[in-house]
């Protein structure tokens, strides 16, 4: 019986080919700008994920437990062998840049001034930030090197130039005092302008022999091969480390560019809210007059002996139908379209361009390809079809066959 | 032997203000074979004793009785199931289902009932045959003409082997050819395999062919005559 209700649902929905048409129609367009909607929110935000990791942090870093609260340069810890064997064990994991950080005062002559001083691995370090790309004057470091990198502005408030002696002070591990001098070997202008005042970099051993902290590291920074790795990388690690070190995810250090990307997300939703809404109703009014000019061959039905249930069974299977017609035929565009998009992102001139390309971005409109995508949509207008179909299954129970008969 | 057993049948609207007594107290029994015509001007309470009498409509007083089913003391879900399995249905408007081969509509009954495909089929044909219509078995409603129609609808209303057919003014909407071969199907039906046939009519070609004939007023039986 199932096979001759779906045949049945599937000759009613055509009997208004027009109107079946137009329904398809909105749910086709639907699907196919919902998918491009998702498609390109998923591309821009997975770009500005990899911009966020990629300019410092990283997907996820291991600390020394207390290290996030205090920022301490007591709060280290060493990469041991055994450590670095489980982080590199993770098959997910990409890179492992090892880095040392703290609160410095830095003077040249009369002028002094207090910054971050990040002690890096510079050919790794590179590799993840491209901290060499924003060094604007003199050279980027090399591995054994002595001098320091400087943030634009810092270097103008101590007013010094690429050649000078920088004097640093700070606090060592455990009490130690630190002090050093380091030649300018480069200055840095980064895009964000907040990081031009107090950034300094110089080599991981130099920073170790500046804070007396030899052989260890403020933080591993770990970059993984695809986004959708960071929390597996994150629960492996910390299950595997247990409560002696912390793992923490790029999205939980910079929880405002995740609220960003969720407000964002937000907006997007409202959105698509709205287009399915407006293809709900188009579905739901289909729905209405498919019963009402119906009303007595349904009443008939029903006298003749169809068991109200495989009758609304029928209506169903036609609300269904029109709803899976108009998402087959939405995948169908726009997976290749999609997938066009994603290998040739759209690209962007004159102002906006140079925007994206100042922040160290490619001047591109990017889109995802993630499934979700497409199988989101299938999810929704499910959802609305389910939704729609309550309307004639109600109509079916609450039937008066005589009434119908009559009309 | 009785098929229907009506006692003292009553059917009152109270839709709007007043009262309106459709059907009053109405007494028969109908016997198997019979080929009974139920008439009355316009608002005698034909439609509304039909009705009641195909399980389609609840009694205000009085009982149904069908072969051995008190029709009137059934629910709603088994009332469907035994419309299916006990009458026959054919419509003024002939109303058979617009997406469905002449074959398929006659065969939607008997798929109700779960019947295998097999017989389905050899019955679906037998019955159109029947009916003069073996050659238009694959057509579509909308390529029939409303003569023929009617007999596809009679054919879907035999499918099921029904106790009995219940006709609405089966012939209102047919022209005069139409109508006599229709008439002369139901009649061949009844006569030949005894299938019981009750009209509601006001077709005088109907009356004629008729071998009883219930008058109908005010809700009320006036005459209930048998011909030889």
């Amino acid at each position: 019986m199932a096979n001759s209700e779906l045949k049945l649902a599937w000759r009613n929905i055509w009997r208004n080919k027009r109107r079946t048409l137009i329904t398809v129609a909105s749910i086709y367009f639907g699907v196919i700008l919902s998918t491009l909607m998702t498609s390109m929110q998923n591309g821009t935000y997975s770009k500005m994920i990899d911009n966020v990791v990629s300019f410092y942090s990283g997907y996820v870093q291991i600390h020394h437990p207390d290290y996030w609260e205090t920022k301490s340069i007591d709060d280290l810890f060493v990469p041991t062998d055994s450590l670095m064997e489980i982080v590199s064990g993770n098959k997910d994991v990409d890179m492992i840049i090892p880095r040392m950080e703290s609160f410095a005062l830095m003077s040249y002559g009369n002028n002094t001034k207090g910054g971050m001083l990040i002690g890096v691995d510079p050919p790794k370090e590179n590799e993840l930030t491209r901290l060499g790309h924003w060094v604007s004057k003199g050279k980027y470091l090399e591995p054994d090197d002595d001098g320091i990198l400087m943030a634009v502005n810092l270097a103008k408030a101590l007013n010094v130039q690429i050649g000078d002696t920088i004097a640093l002070i700070s606090q060592g591990y455990h009490g130690y005092s630190a002090s050093g001098l380091f030649p300018l070997k480069g200055i840095l202008e980064f895009p964000f302008p907040a990081m031009n005042n107090f950034g300094t970099y110089i080599t991981l051993n130099k920073a170790r022999e500046f804070f007396s902290a030899l052989e260890m590291v403020t933080s591993l920074v770990l970059t993984v091969d695809d986004y959708d790795d960071v929390y597996p990388v994150k629960h492996h690690l910390e299950g595997s480390l247990g409560d002696n070190y912390s793992v923490m995810t790029w999205d939980e250090m910079d929880p405002v560019t995740k609220q960003m990307i969720e407000g964002d997300k937000g907006q997007g939703i409202i959105m698509k809210g709205i287009l399915y809404i407006l293809i709900g109703f188009g579905v739901f009014s289909t729905v209405i007059m498919m019963i009402a000019e119906r009303r007595k061959e349904l009443g008939v039905m029903v006298a003749v002996g169809m068991n109200k249930l495989k009758l609304a069974k029928v209506l169903f299977y036609e609300t269904m139908l029109i709803g899976m017609v108009g998402v087959i035929a939405g995948f169908a565009m726009s997976v290749p379209l999609v997938w066009g998009l994603v290998n040739s992102p759209i690209p962007l001139t004159g102002e906006v361009a140079e925007v994206y390309e100042q922040f160290g971005m490619e001047p591109a409109i990017y889109f995802g390809n993630d499934p979700m995508v497409f199988w989101g949509q299938l999810l929704i207008v499910f959802a609305i079809t389910l939704l729609v179909s309550i309307y004639p299954l109600s109509k079916i129970l609450r039937l008066q066959v005589t009434k119908a008969l009559r009309s | 032997m009785n098929v229907i057993e009506v006692k003292n049948l009553s059917k009152i609207y109270n839709d709007s203000e007043v009262k309106v007594h459709a059907v009053q107290g109405i007494d028969l029994a109908i016997q198997e074979g019979e080929f009974t015509a139920i008439v009355g001007p316009s608002g005698c309470g034909k439609t509304t004793f039909l009705n009641m009498l195909g399980g389609l409509d609840q009694p205000t007083e009085g009982s149904i009785r069908v072969g051995e089913t008190m029709v009137n003391d059934l629910k709603s879900s088994e009332l469907i199931d035994f419309r299916l399995h006990n009458i026959g249905f054919v419509f003024q408007a002939y109303n058979l289902i617009p997406v469905l081969t002449a074959k398929e509509n006659v065969e939607f009954i008997m798929q109700l009932q779960g019947k295998s495909k097999e017989e389905r089929d050899k019955r679906a044909i037998s019955l159109l045959t029947e009916v003069g219509l073996g050659d238009r078995v694959d057509a579509r409603p909308s390529r029939l003409s409303g003569g023929q129609q009617q007999r596809v609808a009679v054919a879907r209303a035999l499918a099921s082997k029904p106790k009995f057919v219940l006709a609405d003014e089966p012939t209102a909407n047919l022209d005069s050819t139409s109508t006599e071969t229709l008439l002369d199907i139901m009649e061949r039906l009844n006569r030949e395999e005894n299938i019981t046939f009750i009209f509601s009519t006001h077709d005088a070609r109907v009356v004629n062919k008729a071998r009883r004939v219930i008058q109908l007023e005010d809700g009320k039986i006036i005459k209930d005559e048998r011909k030889a």
